[in-house]
This record gives structure tokens, sequence and C-alpha cells, in this order.
């Protein structure tokens, strides 16, 4: 009985979180240009893998008598990662826009305001002279 | 010198407890070495941290709560967005944040938040640190959304780094 519950609870983690990782992929394939697609794959699909990773844990504990840790580093290293990824992405439109790319590239949102203010976004500043060594070129 | 071997007691820790959980079991052997990772990475990598950031473990905890319970809010309303919404319905915008926040250390922590929670990613900082460039998918209005940001997790975040 309990290993029937079980396994029941453990496939609908793994379907919902399948779903949630279609759904943002297909975020990434229709929403109009590249700073709305970054939004599909930095929410949608961390629910998706995290459903996933629910379930194993629970099938582990349940059907194999086992506690599993993997899943909680998969989970931390991806809440790490995915802004990181995201950001770059980022910062690479950024400079494709002030490098002139053609206009209707920068989407419905148009080019960024400059912050207020003297200084720029850091993406277009040179590094500065106490930045760490192996963070700058020079 | 306990200051030069130690540099980051939080992160030393936060490292044999990863380390431990990669080895999947509790054991003498992956104790230690899960130890001596601990000590030498922070002496390792300390060009990359200049200063201790003093954080108050609690609060970040019951933060961290409470940016878990907002990723899962996040997946539904991007769900329904990409689903529901037709592309000419969006009303995407830049948003610029002003930050009373200082340290490097708990504005990366709010960058990472933003981009985790519901439609909005952080492009980028400005220059001064004063600023944070965030891109949101469908922001109705601007004003009330940077409010919510800084009410919900900057002033959180102070309290965290405080």
């Amino acid at each position: 009985m309990i290993a029937l519950v079980a396994e029941i609870v453990v496939s609908l983690m793994i379907v919902a979180g399948a779903s949630f990782a279609l759904i943002g992929s297909w975020g990434l394939v229709r929403l109009p240009t590249l700073m709305e697609r970054l939004h599909g794959p930095t929410k949608a699909t961390t629910l998706g893998l995290g459903g996933m990773l629910v379930g194993s844990v629970l099938f582990f504990r349940l059907d194999q008598n086992l506690w599993s840790a993997h899943e909680l580093l998969i989970t931390l290293f991806l809440f790490i990662t995915a802004p990181i990824a995201a950001n770059m992405i980022a910062k690479v439109h950024l400079h494709s826009l002030r490098a002139g790319d053609p206009p209707d590239n920068a989407g419905p949102a148009g080019t960024p305001p400059p912050p207020p203010g003297a200084a720029d976004w850091a993406t277009y500043e040179a590094p500065h002279r106490d930045t760490p060594v192996a963070t700058s070129e020079t | 010198m306990m200051r030069r071997l130690i540099p980051h007691p939080g992160l030393s820790m936060l490292l044999v407890a990863v380390w431990l959980l990669l080895a999947n079991s509790f054991s003498a052997g992956a104790l230690i070495v899960g130890i001596v990772v601990g000590l030498a990475l922070p002496i390792f990598t300390a060009p990359f941290w200049p200063d201790r950031p003093r954080v108050n473990f609690g609060l970040g905890l019951a933060y961290l709560v409470l940016v878990l319970w907002d990723i899962i809010v996040a997946n539904f309303e991007v769900a329904a967005i990409i689903l529901i919404r037709r592309n000419r319905d969006l009303r995407p915008t830049w948003l610029v944040i002003p930050m009373t926040l200082q340290t490097p250390e708990a504005i990366t922590v709010l960058a990472a938040t933003i981009s985790l929670t519901p439609g909005t990613v952080s492009a980028d900082v400005s220059a001064c640190g004063r600023y944070l460039l965030v891109h949101a998918l469908d922001a109705a209005d601007p004003d009330a959304e940077i409010a919510r940001i800084k009410s919900r997790y900057e002033s959180r975040l102070l309290g965290v780094f405080a």
C-alpha cells in the first residue's frame, strides 16, 4: 500500500517537473526577443528540475530506503548558475545593442536607459585598477 | 594569525557541508578531506573576497525560505504568461532600481534573487554600484514593481548583511 502511494507521489512529481521544463522550453521558442526569452529558462525550468529532484529524493527514501543528498547539491548549483548564465547573456545583449545592431533587435522594451549620475552600466566600463588580477585583462 | 588561516569561517563551513553532501556519506575520512578543502579554498581564492561580509544567519535562513516560496510562485506565473498571454499583450520594460545595499556580496544575492523570482531578470549593475538594471517580462506599473522589489527583498537583505 505504502509502495503504491510512494509510486504515485513520485510519478506525479516527475510528470509535474517535466511539464514545467517543457513549458520553459516552449517559452524559449515563442516569446518575441532575446530578453523576453531569458525569462523562460531562468524560472520555469528551476521548478521543472526541482520537481524531478524531489521525485528522485522521495524515490530513494520510500522505495530504496536510502537518504540521497546529491539532489540538494544539484538544486544549490542550479540556483547559483542559472542567474549568472542569464546575466552573461543579458550583458552580451547590452553590448550588441551599443555596437549598433539593427534597432528592432532591441525588442519591445527598447534600449536600456542609462543609470542616473555620471557612471555608466558596469559592463561598458574598462576594468578598474583594484579588481583582482584574475578577473581583469590587464 | 587566526584571521589569515581562516579568512571566511562561513564559507569554510559551507564547503565542508557541500563536501559531505557530495560524498553522500558521513565518515571520518570524508570529514577530514572536507575540512582540508574548506580551509584551503578560502585561502587560495582570497583575492576574490577582499572583505569578510557579516551575515546574520537566522535572518538569512528566513530570507531563503521566502525566496524558495517566491520561486515556486514565479514558476506558475511565468508558465501562465508563456501559455496564455499573446506576445502583443506583453509589456516588457527595463527597470532601474536604486539600491541602498553597499557590499558586493549583498548586491550579488539581490541580483540572483531578482533573476529567480517573478517576471524579472537582472542584467547589469551601474559602475558606481548604486543602481541595478533589471528587465521585467510584464510590468504594467514599473514604479510599483521597483517598490515591490525594494520592500520585499532589499529591506530584508539589509537585515541579513547588517
